[in-house]
């Protein structure tokens, strides 16, 4: 069980309270979660990373375990404590934007 | 009694203003998607209680929201807004090439005849269809792939598609305004498309009446008589009486002729209205004086509309989509300000009232009248 924390206007797009919480098959990474993600809800695609190129929105954030994941690889194995469920992956509005 | 229903997007959220047709005493609803840039709403003239929202931000881009009961309830649809075939390139501000990139959708214009078909103007420049209510969307791309649009140029907001006019009585045909491109027009329901800019002059571009490049700000037509048309340019009031094929100067005696909303009366197509605003790089109005100026003969002549609007240190804008009229009798005309104020004018702009005075700044006004 991956647990992931939106911010709080995708928990709203979303319609969801607190944490999401979504089954990974496989290796976990960035692209998987968010595989999961946007798979589970529709409404975040576009959102947090772009439809075409799949690349991170400039001003979202991907944050663990007090580490900043946003530049590592989309491939790159997240770490254990995200993997085991341990730790929530942040994704979280920039402080820039709006 | 019929009713009316204002649909204002603003900086930071969408509002609904409802009220009787004597349009004294409003309901506000909102903030709607709180937080969210909401360049724009609108109802399908089929099905009122079909409404498209444009919902954005920086952080998290573009999202479409659609709802079936009049604003009460939302839900998100698709926004996904890919360019068809190879995207090519526009000039940028510094002249450079630079290839075309999704950055927002300005404005959602349904179809005149089925609530299901949208269209959506976009910046960098693309207009798009849906025609399942909002779930996909594809792009007409015979405007993009102009043999103009490499040399189009963004304005000072982006190289932006914000007026789509349709056209009941020719149903093929739509008209577009890009600015800093112009006005096009299409007959074949998007397929192929021509510039519609001759007799247009801006000093701005190299060559001041060029076939492309001019910074329209807005056009507007009254549906019985869809072969005129009136713009605010970026300087310049304009009209055609030939479809767009040619424009010639309706300014007369404003004060400024620098603005971004048109609108006509919905009962009598030759009364037109503007906001003069001072200067391109003075984005407020002149004399600290909020004035509404009306032509009743389709320009030329023109006169200030004061009563009720504040006429002393006032220095807010009024964007190209923020004025609307209704149709009742008397028409009602609306509009929303930078400052976050929305008015109405319940008798064709004789008088005027706040219906809010403190909103987010306001993008853009629309109002459905509803039996």
């Amino acid at each position: 069980m991956i647990r992931v924390v939106l911010p709080a206007h995708l928990r709203t797009l979303a319609r969801v309270d607190g944490e999401v919480k979504l089954e990974i098959a496989g290796q976990v990474t960035q692209r998987a979660v968010l595989d999961a993600l946007e798979a589970a809800y529709p409404a975040l695609r576009g959102t947090i990373r772009d439809h075409a190129t799949q690349q991170r929105r400039a001003f979202v954030r991907f944050f663990a375990c007090a580490e900043d994941l946003s530049n590592e690889s989309p491939d790159a194995p997240l770490p254990d404590p995200v993997a085991t469920g341990a730790e929530p992956l942040l994704v979280v509005g920039a402080m820039a934007g709006g | 009694m019929s009713t009316v229903r204002v649909l204002v997007g603003t900086r930071k959220g969408a509002f609904i203003l409802t009220a009787d047709g004597k349009r004294e005493r409003w309901d506000v609803s909102g903030p709607h998607f709180g937080g969210w840039e909401m360049y724009h709403l609108k109802g399908s003239p089929v099905d009122p209680n079909r409404i498209y929202a444009s919902q954005s931000s920086s952080w998290f881009g573009q999202i479409i929201q659609r709802s079936n009961d009049g604003g009460k309830t939302w839900e998100a649809v698709g926004n996904k807004f890919a360019y068809e075939g190879a995207v090519g390139t526009h000039l940028w501000y510094d002249g450079t090439p630079r290839s075309w990139e999704f950055t927002r959708v300005w404005h959602l214009e349904p179809s005149l005849t089925d609530p299901d078909t949208v269209y959506a103007g976009i910046q960098d420049a693309a207009i798009y269809r849906s025609s399942d209510g909002g779930q996909t969307w594809q792009e007409l791309p015979g405007l993009r792939q102009h043999k103009s649009a490499p040399v189009w140029q963004p304005g000072a907001g982006g190289m932006c598609l914000h007026t789509i006019v349709l056209d009941k009585s020719h149903p093929d045909r739509i008209f577009v305004a890009i600015s800093a491109a112009g006005v096009f027009r299409s007959d074949d329901a998007g397929r192929t498309w021509q510039p519609m800019n001759r007799g247009l002059r801006s000093e701005q571009i190299a060559d001041p009446t060029a076939e492309v490049g001019h910074c329209v700000h807005r056009i507007a037509m009254h549906p019985s008589r869809p072969n005129v048309l009136f713009m605010q340019k970026h300087w310049d009031v304009m009209r055609s009486d030939d479809a767009g094929e040619s424009w010639k100067d309706v300014g007369g005696n404003l004060p400024t002729d620098f603005g971004f909303p048109i609108d006509v009366h919905a009962h009598e197509p030759e009364t037109i209205y503007v906001v003069p605003i001072k200067s391109d790089s003075e984005h407020y109005l002149p004399d600290g004086k909020l004035r509404v100026y009306r032509s009743r003969t389709g320009g030329h002549e023109w006169e200030a509309l004061t009563k009720g609007l504040p006429q002393s240190h006032c220095y807010v804008n009024v964007l190209r989509d923020a004025m609307a009229v209704d149709t009742l009798d008397p028409c009602g005309v609306y509009f929303g300000t930078s400052g976050g104020q929305v008015y109405v004018s319940p008798n064709s702009g004789d008088s005027w009232a706040p219906i809010v005075r403190d909103l987010p700044s306001v993008v853009s006004v629309e109002v459905q009248t509803l039996p």
